[in-house]
């Protein structure tokens, strides 16, 4: 089966100033449709690179890019814009949705600006219906400012679903969650990964990583490791064990009430 | 384009923001009402001016004597005594386009009745002066054609002479003596007020030409001629060929009369409240264009504001053009609704000053449709630029902008 994405001895080069930066020396990558890849590197590995490359963001320097079948790297700027509403997928670390935008009309955004256009009520039964693979129809009327991290990154995934893409993109998805949140957002991820959808994200946390079934290392450019995860994470096992964890705490709470002034 | 769509979010994003939008839109609102209302108190003053030019009589072309000089004493216009009534017969009869002639002798006279005195002008006239003046009977007839073969002694008053001889009383069938000669009342004039030049023009007893000419100032020749043209447009015509009949009828003499056209001096009374519209609204426009530059400045605040949330929308597939497009819309919103405001603002304000000062305003349908359309023109021209500026940025910069 043809790769959904397949990269081929990509470079990028930034000129800043005098220097020439090379932030991406060659990378060749094949992703499968089905696959949950992290990938980790150190800030300035070239990651964030790979993935404005991944998400059509950015043109690379050299090598070529194929997503879907179609060479991406000569497309222009409207013709990359389509491509990423149409077969991409974006969740970032910041959640980036519009404030003082209900959580419905975020979703909506996407299926604003398709090249088809589609109907006031299509946009709202398929933003509900993103929603819901979210589980957050109730709140569809919310502003982000009244939803927590968790919810708002939720919104975020359900806009980066609603247009059905072929892949979807997520930049340090956990970034600005605690550890129980994060836990929850990766089972989101789980869930959509087990109904067939590819996923793409990059990470810098190893616990984090282990939630998916591969994971890419980069360093100074190039790929130095591309293995598949033996001691795979499951959301829902480990949410189980956080909240044994929480009865625990309370527990001991319960039973030493001044245990923690203590401290 | 989608157009539809992207006025949504157009919408969309200037409902996030209602407070700045509506101080955004103030702008515009104080612009184009300031406009409206100037245009509006200016048109007022003129269309008042046009009225009391109006009240002087309509399309009415008058024919003056000329200089008379008497040894080396050059009398002046109207110093002659060359006009006739003959020249006025002629006129009416030989002019097509002509709706009356009137024939005019003025003086000077004390009138004398009901035991007072007044010093009044004596109009000599035609029957057809009142129709030509525009000039309605309160009460009473207007002398007709046969009063004015047979010279009687009859006479029109003016609101002043009833008011200041016969006060309290009704004038009709009175006698009025002038220059000791009694003259029945037969008619009053209704109120006129005074003309563009300060005349009262009230005070004043009219009565048939012949009797002015052969009873009370004893003379032959005529003041003036007032003819009537059938439209206004016919006006240059008929001055250029009653100069041709009556230099005819003088048969190669110097001529010794001057033809004058309501239209010249209508056009000199007005051109003052022109001027004075234009400047006015010339100014009300400067503060139209400051209404657009703050329109600008708000949109390139809000470009710079919402930075990330552009480099969202692109990221998730916007077009350069679908920003553009948007910050256009958001921008001629914000200024049509401003000017929409404004137009009610300016036309309640027009209407407020006439209360409060009695002046006359009209607001004009031009200056109504000009404002709206110019405050749209305003919105696209000053939108132009933050739009484009939005268009051009990366998305990867957009999203990483705090």
């Amino acid at each position: 089966m043809e790769p959904i994405v397949k990269l081929t001895d990509i470079h990028k080069t930034y000129a800043s100033g005098e220097v020439k930066v090379h932030a991406v020396r060659g990378i060749s990558l094949d992703i499968h449709k089905g696959e949950f890849i992290a990938i980790m590197g150190a800030s300035g590995s070239g990651k964030s690179t790979l993935m404005n490359t991944l998400g059509c963001l950015d043109r690379p320097t050299s090598g070529t890019y194929s997503l879907d079948g179609i060479n991406v790297s000569s497309l222009g700027r409207n013709e990359r814009a389509d491509i990423r509403n149409q077969k991409i997928g974006f969740v970032f670390q910041g959640f980036n949705l519009l404030s003082r935008t209900t959580a419905l009309e975020n979703v909506e955004l996407p299926m604003l600006y398709a090249p088809r256009r589609v109907s006031a009520k299509e946009m709202r039964d398929r933003a509900m219906h993103a929603l819901e693979i979210v589980g957050l129809a109730k709140r569809y009327d919310h502003l982000p400012n009244q939803l927590s991290g968790g919810q708002q990154q939720r919104v975020a995934i359900a806009r980066a679903l609603v247009n059905n893409p072929q892949v979807i993109l997520a930049d340090e998805p956990t970034g600005n969650l605690d550890t129980k949140t994060s836990v929850e957002v990766m089972g989101v991820f789980q869930k959509l990964n087990d109904e067939g959808i590819t996923i793409v994200m990059v990470t810098h946390e190893l616990d984090i990583a282990r939630y998916c079934k591969r994971n890419l290392i980069v360093r100074d450019g190039i790929v130095v490791r591309d293995a598949a995860v033996n001691d795979r994470s499951f959301a829902a096992e480990e949410l189980l064990k956080v909240a044994e964890a929480e009865a625990a705490a309370k527990l001991t709470h319960a039973l030493f009430p001044h245990a923690n002034a203590e401290d | 384009m989608r157009v539809v769509a992207t006025t949504i979010i157009a919408l969309r994003a200037l409902r996030r923001n209602k407070m700045r939008s509506v101080l955004t839109a103030l702008g515009m609102i104080i612009g184009v009402g300031a406009v409206i209302a100037m245009v509006s108190i200016g048109n007022g003053a003129k269309s008042q001016v046009e009225a009391s030019i109006a009240s002087l009589g309509q399309n009415v072309v008058t024919v003056f004597p000329g200089n008379f000089t008497s040894g080396g004493a050059r009398g002046g216009w109207g110093s002659a005594s060359s006009l006739t009534p003959e020249d006025a017969l002629a006129i009416q009869n030989e002019i097509s386009g002509v709706v009356a002639v009137s024939a005019e002798v003025r003086d000077r006279q004390q009138v004398l009745a009901n035991g007072l005195n007044w010093n009044t002008t004596i109009y000599g006239e035609s029957p057809e002066f009142l129709g030509i003046r525009v000039w309605a009977l309160a009460d009473g007839l207007m002398f007709n054609e046969a009063e004015v073969r047979s010279a009687a002694k009859v006479a029109v008053i003016g609101q002043t002479i009833a008011d200041q001889i016969f006060s309290g009383t009704d004038p009709i069938g009175k006698t009025l003596r002038i220059r000791n000669i009694p003259f029945k009342v037969i008619g009053v004039l209704s109120a006129k007020g005074f003309n563009y030049f300060g005349t009262d023009q009230d005070d004043a007893v009219i009565i048939p030409y012949t009797s002015a000419m052969r009873r009370v100032s004893r003379r032959t020749n005529l003041n003036s001629i007032q003819i009537q043209a059938v439209t206004p447009e016919q006006m240059p015509r008929i001055q250029q060929e009653i100069t041709d009949l009556l230099q005819q009828r003088r048969q190669g003499r110097d001529p010794d009369f001057t033809v004058r056209n309501q239209l010249e001096l209508a056009e000199a009374a007005t051109a003052t409240s022109r001027t004075m519209t234009a400047l006015l609204g010339a100014i009300a426009g400067v503060s139209l264009i400051v209404g657009g530059i703050g329109i600008m400045n708000i949109m390139l605040v809000s470009v710079t504001e919402r930075t990330r949330e552009i480099g969202i929308r692109l990221a998730i597939g916007a077009h350069d053009r679908d920003i553009r497009l948007q910050f256009l819309i958001e921008a001629m919103v914000l200024s049509l609704m401003g000017g929409t405001l404004g137009i009610l603002v300016g036309i309640g304000s027009s209407q407020l000053v006439s209360h409060l000062n009695g002046w006359p305003v009209l607001v004009s349908t031009t200056a109504v449709i000009v404002a709206f359309l110019f405050s749209g023109a305003v919105g696209i021209a000053f939108g132009f630029y933050p739009a484009h500026k939005a268009a051009q940025l990366d998305p990867i910069d957009a999203l990483r902008f705090e």
